[in-house]
């Protein structure tokens, strides 16, 4: 079965990002398909690079990176939400004149539409948030 | 037209169950997680709410509060993530009660 995944809650806040992550893996293992995850709100912080949380700590961040690495995963970042949260890839540098980047390997940006295409094309939306 | 409804938060923080069990219908089921979980307990103020209907609890949620199974309401399934993959693919539609 194809599901889509939507997280609206940064990671280490309170669940969301954790359960979002193991019901993925968990979905994958039984071989279902995972057609997209969309990070929207407070969601888009769990793609950026430069977290470092401590070495006894779950590394949430590089824990979806080396998913979607595993997997193809395709990890979508909302634009909207990563402008106005500093979530910034090379091209949204470039459009609007920032001097560094921060996006973590396997996320992309892109708009709403990707979370509506999910929907469409899956057989079931699962949305994680607060 | 099933439905699994998901409850992430607890009743004594939020209303978000009260909102969920009033749509829930014959044949769908009602999976409780995160700090949904302490709805599930026999002794909590939640427990008459969830009478008749078909509810689930996520163990692993249940595991990390320090809740054993024995304080669950009589009948409440005890499921790990590849349950909760299933539920989800068994039902229609997936409603998170945010």
């Amino acid at each position: 079965m194809k599901f889509t995944i939507q997280v609206n809650e940064g990671p280490y806040q309170h669940q969301a990002s954790d359960s979002a992550y193991q019901f993925t893996k968990a979905a994958l293992e039984k071989g279902h398909e995972i057609f997209r995850v969309f990070f929207y709100h407070d969601g888009v912080n769990n793609g950026t690079r430069l977290t470092k949380p401590p070495q006894d700590d779950r590394n949430v961040v590089n824990r979806w990176s080396d998913l979607a690495a595993k997997h193809n995963l395709d990890l979508v970042i909302c634009v909207a939400a990563a402008q106005r949260r500093g979530i910034v890839d090379d091209g949204e540098a470039k459009r609007n004149g920032k001097d560094a980047t921060n996006i973590a390997p396997g996320f992309r940006i892109s708009g709403l539409g990707q979370l509506v295409e999910g929907a469409i094309q899956s057989e079931r939306l699962v949305v994680f948030g607060d | 037209m099933s439905m699994l409804h998901l409850v992430n938060k607890s009743p004594y923080e939020r209303n978000s169950l009260d909102t969920c069990v009033g749509y829930v219908k014959e044949g769908d089921t009602l999976l409780l997680i995160e700090d949904g979980v302490y709805a599930a307990m026999s002794s909590g103020k939640a427990s008459a709410k969830l009478s008749g209907l078909d509810v689930a609890v996520l163990g692993p949620d249940l595991a990390a509060r320090g809740i054993s199974e024995e304080r669950l309401i009589d009948g409440v399934a005890v499921v790990d993530y590849a349950g909760f993959v299933d539920l989800a693919a068994a039902k229609d539609k997936v409603q998170s009660w945010l």
